[in-house]
């Protein structure tokens, strides 16, 4: 069998619940090879072996996670000339991309991007599905020209384990001067909320205009609390400075794909719609009968948010006893 | 400081955007076309830069004719120059031909003068891959700094913020550079009356694939290495239940989240 290579996303060692989807995908094309950058590997080896790789490449220097997409690149391009892999994965976010855009020119080969499915086809090709124009349209793809290179959104797949015992290599590569040329001279890491991440969590409670200040985000957040959930936010709610960007859910802030969607006094303008189309379950709290978000409710209540959501987090703590 | 700015002519979000059975392409035709709105942070940017140290912007387009819509926009905000890429060989480029062309655009500009800064938006509109500046920072050798939440210049270098994922990065590189600028950087000015006027005398040139010195065979959709095999509209999701708050609203909403097991 062949291998495809797929890029571990990891916080140093703490591998991302996108790189396990990766792995059950790549699963279903060839042996899946990791590729492991940067520092913490002794972290990863126990999810990378539970969902299936087979092998393990170990690329340790510095300079690989020092500065951004450049060396990466370079890296794998090195590796692919090496393993000729019969497709390389990479989780969808904008490093991600940006990596495979450059790989692809390296290799000469053709690149999917936002990828919710990959499915090997009937002439062993992978065929990827994109949800594209703010989510109103399904695309299948393939690459036709040299090793495909496709890069996956968050929740594409329910990852399964599959045990292994991966062969680890490790890898030296060359990283030229210029790849070196940005580079990161300050880095202030955000605080940790104790939620789950916003792309990854099942239960998303969003507020936006309609939420009215940034203390009115605390009543989004005891909802989200209680139910378990991530907070997320409209980009009217974050460019009136209310909630932090890393929060904001659409065109230019995250797609989610959860259980369960709820809107809170967001309207449902086209641009937000195409972070949260493909949410299973979507709740809606507006109190404007006519907003479009309605629209796509599966469950929606006309009201003033600082009425319902305060009764709605009493009545789950009532339920629960 | 030189500035080129790179503008996407792209069908209009707001009509409805299809494909055309034919090709399985972008319809471009039946659909308005607009200058894809993150690409005005780009605008925006390269202004403020050029009003804080003198320069000149020079807009660039790759695209069917009418994507001259998009760098006239450019013009009427305040860019100096415009150049559009076209040519009836390009329709159907994937990124990797679109970058091709934009480099050698941006190579073809810069020896007529140099070239300090090429500035992007963080995506465009339609296509949404992200991935052309980095593309054309790989093909042009230049280094990359994208998502610039903030963008300054001094001394030969490049200083941008970037609101990533765990955090928050200052990142610099030297000039010449690849830029993209995220919806958060600025507010795009719009055209004033005496901007729209001027720009009707400010230089506009269509270049084709033969002013590039590109074979046509190198782009369009029988060059792209990824096909789309085919197209669905994806069907309206079902409108469910609605209710009014009455005082009970809250309740109701729980309700329904123990009955879909949420609770
Ligand atoms: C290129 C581009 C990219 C964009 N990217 C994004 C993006 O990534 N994400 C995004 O969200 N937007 C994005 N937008 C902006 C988008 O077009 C909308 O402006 C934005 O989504 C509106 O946010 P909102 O729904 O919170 O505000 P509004 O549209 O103002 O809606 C507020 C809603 O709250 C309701 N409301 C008010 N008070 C209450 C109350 N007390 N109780 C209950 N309901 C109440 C109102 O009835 C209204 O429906 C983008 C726009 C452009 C042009
Ligand atoms: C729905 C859809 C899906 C697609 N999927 C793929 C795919 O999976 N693989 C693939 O190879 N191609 C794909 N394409 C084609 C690809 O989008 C185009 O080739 C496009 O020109 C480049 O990508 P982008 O529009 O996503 O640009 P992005 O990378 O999102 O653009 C970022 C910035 O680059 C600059 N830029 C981009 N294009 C131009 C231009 N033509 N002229 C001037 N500046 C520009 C702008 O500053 C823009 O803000 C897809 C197109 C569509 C419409």
């Amino acid at each position: 069998m062949s291998e495809v290579l797929v890029l571990v996303d990891h916080v140093n060692g703490t591998v991302r619940k996108t790189t396990t989807e990766l792995l059950t995908i790549a699963r279903r094309l060839g042996e899946p090879s990791a590729v492991f950058i940067g520092a913490g590997y002794e972290q990863a080896t126990s999810t990378l072996a539970a969902f299936g790789a087979q092998k393990v490449y170990l690329l340790e220097q510095p300079e690989l996670s020092d500065y951004l997409v450049a060396p990466k690149a370079e890296a794998l391009a090195q590796l692919a000339e090496r393993a000729q892999p019969v497709a390389i994965l990479l989780p969808s976010d904008s490093e991600g991309k940006e990596v495979a855009g450059r790989l692809a020119i390296k290799l000469e080969s053709g690149l999917v991007t936002d990828a919710v499915d990959v499915e090997p086809g009937e002439d062993g090709i992978p065929v990827t599905t994109q949800s594209v124009f703010a989510g109103t349209y399904t695309v299948r793809a393939a690459v036709t020209k040299g090793t495909p290179i496709i890069t996956v959104k968050p929740n594409a797949t329910t990852p399964e384990p599959a045990p292994a015992q991966p062969v680890e290599e490790k890898v030296e590569v060359t990283v030229s001067e210029a790849a070196k040329a940005a580079r990161i001279v300050e880095r202030s890491p955000r605080a940790q909320t104790g939620r789950p991440e916003l792309t990854e969590a099942s239960i998303v409670v969003a507020g936006g205009r309609g939420v009215g200040s940034a203390e009115g985000f605390a009543l989004i957040e005891e909802l989200a609390d209680v139910l378990g959930g991530a907070v997320g936010a409209s980009r009217a709610a974050v460019d009136a400075g209310w909630y932090p960007h890393a929060y904001q859910v659409g065109q230019t802030g995250k797609t989610v794909s959860p259980q369960l969607y709820i809107a809170a006094g967001i309207s449902g303008a086209i641009q937000h719609r195409a972070g949260m189309q493909t949410s299973r379950t979507v709740v809606v709290v507006n109190k404007d009968p006519e907003a479009p978000i309605f629209e796509m409710a599966d469950f929606g209540v006309v009201g003033d948010l600082h009425k319902v959501l305060p009764q709605a987090i009493e009545e789950i703590r009532r339920r629960r006893g | 400081m030189h500035i080129v700015v790179c503008v996407k002519y792209v069908p209009d979000a707001a009509a409805d955007r299809t494909f055309d059975p034919a090709d399985n392409t972008v319809d471009r035709a039946n659909v308005a076309g607009v200058l894809s709105e993150l690409d005005e942070h780009a605008i925006e940017a390269a202004l403020s830069l050029v009003e804080a140290h003198g320069g000149e912007i020079t807009a660039v387009t790759v695209g069917p004719s009418d994507a001259a819509t998009a760098v006239k926009k450019a013009l009427q905000m305040g860019a100096d120059r415009g150049v559009v890429v076209s040519d009836d060989a390009i329709h159907g480029s994937d990124a990797i031909a679109t970058s091709l062309v934009l480099a050698r655009a941006v190579t073809k500009i810069r020896e007529t003068s140099p070239v300090d800064l090429v500035l992007c938006g963080m995506a465009s509109t339609d296509g949404g891959m992200s991935v052309v500046p980095a593309m054309l920072a790989e093909r042009l050798g230049l280094p990359q700094v994208t998502f610039a939440a903030a963008v300054e210049v001094s001394d030969g270098t490049v200083r941008v913020r970037r609101d990533g994922e765990t955090a928050t990065e200052t990142i610099e590189a030297p000039l010449p550079a690849v830029v993209s600028v995220t919806d958060q950087a600025n507010e795009p000015r719009y055209p004033s009356f005496k901007g729209i006027m001027a720009a009707k005398k400010k230089p506009l040139e269509t270049w084709s694939l033969a002013d590039l010195g590109i074979d046509a065979h190198e782009v369009g959709l029988s060059a792209a290495w990824s096909t789309v095999r085919s197209f669905e509209r994806r069907p309206a999701r079902q409108k469910g239940t609605v209710v009014t708050d009455d005082g009970d609203g809250g309740r109701a909403l729980v309700a329904f989240l123990a009955e879909q097991k949420f609770v």
